[in-house]
C-alpha cells in the first residue's frame, strides 16, 4: 500500500528517477506548484476517493501526512 | 433539492458574439517567464481567448448576438415580452442592463426585463426562470441574453486566474411548442463556499476606495492583485467540482428517467481543460459526445455552455436531440439540465 502510494505520488510530482521519503516536505520538491496541486487532488480522488480541502491541506507538511490520510 | 420539470417550452434559436481581439496565451508573457506560461497553458489547455476593448461591455456582446438572431429568424419584436440578462459584469451598478437592452433592441414597454446575477451556473438558471414564465400563457416569446467580460475581472499578474478567462455574449430565443417535450432542471447553491471565488472590494460591504484598488502581493507565489480583482481558490474549486457535479448529474438523470447513453451531447461549463477532462473521465462519459471550446475561447463563465453549443453544434439538430447541460462555479452555485433541441436555428458566430 505504501509502495503504491509513493509510486503514484512520484508520478504526480514527476519524480520518477528520484527518491521520495516519508518525512520529505512535499512543498520543497522542485515541481510543487498550484498546477501540481491539481494533479495531486485528481490522484487522491481517483485512486483513493479522498478529498482534502485547502484548510486541512495547509496543515499537511510531509509525504507521511498525505499517506496517513489515504491509509485511514 | 430543487428539481424542476417543464413541458412544451424550448429554445427556437441561439446566437453568439465574441470580440475580434484574439489573445494567444503562449504569448501572454508580459508578467511571467515564458516557460512558466507554457506550463500553465499546457495544463489548463486554453490556447486562445477573446478580449473586448475597454469600451465594449457584456451587454454590447449580447446585443450583437441578439440582433443577429432576431434578424436571422425574422422575428416580430413586438412579440417578445420577457428579456432576462444574465451577467456578473453588467454595464452599471444601476439600472439593470436588461432594461437598457429592452430599449436598444426595440422591444415593447410591456416587456418584463430584469438581470440575473450568477456566474458559471447562470445560463441554466436563466433558462429555468424563462421556462417557468413561459409555461404561463401571457408571453409569446422570450429572450435570454447572457454576456460576460471576465477579462476585466481578473488581474493579469495573478497566475491563478490570468490565463483562464475570456469574453463573449449569447442570445437565445425561447418559445412554446409541443415539439420541445419535457425539460428537466436541478438548481443548487452553497453559500458556505462563497469565498472560493470572490471579488472582495467594490461592492457595498467593502466599498471602492484607494485601499481596494491598491496592488498587493497575495501569496507565496508572488501573485499580485487588488481587492477589486477576482480571486479564485483553484484547488478547492476543483475539490468542489469533483464532489458535487457527478452527484448532481446522477440526480438529474434519475429525475428525468434518462440514462447517459440516451443523451446525444453533454455540454459542460468550460472551466479549464484539466477539470473538464477529469470530470468526463470520472463520469465515464463518451468524449465524442462532449463538445468543447475551452481551447479557443477560454472560460467565459456562464456564457461557455451556450457558446459551445453555437460554436460546435451548428447543423446538428435536423433530428431532435437531447442534451445534458452542467454549469458550476462562483457562489458556489451549480445547475444541471436536460433539454431537447429540435430543429433549432444556430447562427454563425458574430465578431465585434
Amino acid at each position: 500500500m505504501k509502495e503504491k502510494f509513493i509510486e503514484l505520488l512520484k508520478e504526480v510530482f514527476e519524480m520518477d528517477d528520484q527518491e521520495m521519503n516519508m518525512d520529505d516536505v512535499f512543498r520543497d520538491y522542485d515541481t510543487w506548484d498550484s498546477l501540481t496541486h491539481l494533479s495531486l487532488i485528481a490522484m487522491l480522488d481517483d485512486d483513493y476517493s479522498v478529498q482534502i480541502e485547502d484548510e486541512e491541506f495547509k496543515k499537511m507538511i510531509t509525504v507521511s501526512d498525505l499517506y496517513k490520510k489515504v491509509a485511514k | 433539492m430543487a428539481l424542476l420539470k417543464y413541458t412544451g417550452v424550448g429554445i427556437r434559436g441561439i446566437a453568439a458574439a465574441v470580440p475580434k481581439n484574439i489573445i494567444n496565451n503562449y504569448e501572454y508573457t508580459e508578467h511571467f517567464p515564458k516557460e512558466d506560461v507554457k506550463d500553465i497553458v499546457d495544463k489548463v489547455g486554453i490556447f486562445e481567448r477573446r478580449f473586448t476593448d475597454k469600451n465594449t461591455t457584456s451587454s454590447d456582446l449580447s446585443f450583437a448576438a441578439a440582433e443577429k438572431l432576431l434578424n436571422d429568424l425574422d422575428i416580430d419584436r413586438s412579440e417578445i415580452e420577457l428579456l432576462i440578462f444574465v451577467s456578473q459584469t453588467p454595464d452599471y451598478r444601476m439600472p439593470a442592463s436588461s432594461i437598457i437592452l429592452q430599449d436598444r433592441l426595440g422591444l415593447p414597454n410591456s416587456t418584463i426585463a430584469f438581470d440575473l446575477s450568477l456566474g458559471c451556473s447562470a445560463f441554466i438558471y436563466g433558462l429555468s426562470v424563462v421556462y417557468s414564465f413561459m409555461e404561463k400563457s401571457g408571453i409569446k416569446k422570450a429572450l435570454l441574453l447572457n454576456g460576460e467580460t471576465r477579462s476585466k475581472v481578473y488581474s493579469p499578474k495573478d497566475r491563478m486566474t490570468a490565463f483562464i478567462f475570456g469574453d463573449a455574449g449569447v442570445a437565445a430565443l425561447i418559445d412554446r411548442d409541443k415539439k420541445y417535450g419535457e425539460s428537466y432542471f436541478s438548481l443548487n447553491s452553497d453559500g458556505s463556499r462563497a469565498s472560493l471565488i470572490k471579488i472582495e472590494g467594490g461592492g457595498y460591504r467593502n466599498m471602492s476606495s484607494v485601499e481596494t484598488v491598491k496592488e498587493k502581493v497575495v501569496d507565496e507565489y508572488g501573485n499580485i492583485r487588488t481587492d477589486e480583482h477576482g480571486y479564485m481558490n483553484g484547488a478547492d474549486v476543483f475539490n468542489f467540482v469533483i464532489r458535487e457535479i457527478p452527484k448532481d448529474i446522477k440526480r438529474i438523470l434519475e429525475f428525468s428517467g434518462r440514462s447517459k447513453e440516451n443523451l446525444d451531447y453533454y455540454v459542460f461549463h468550460q472551466a479549464n481543460n484539466y477539470i473538464n477532462s477529469y470530470l468526463a473521465k470520472k463520469l465515464k462519459f463518451d468524449t465524442n459526445k462532449i463538445p468543447a471550446t475551452i481551447h479557443k475561447y477560454g472560460n467565459t463563465s456562464s456564457v461557455s455552455i451556450p457558446l459551445t453549443i453555437v460554436s460546435e453544434l451548428q447543423h446538428k439538430f435536423e433530428q431532435p436531440k437531447e442534451l445534458l447541460l452542467s454549469g458550476f462555479g462562483v457562489g458556489m452555485s451549480w445547475a444541471s439540465s436536460i433539454i431537447k433541441l429540435d430543429n433549432i436555428h444556430i447562427s454563425e458566430i458574430v465578431e465585434i
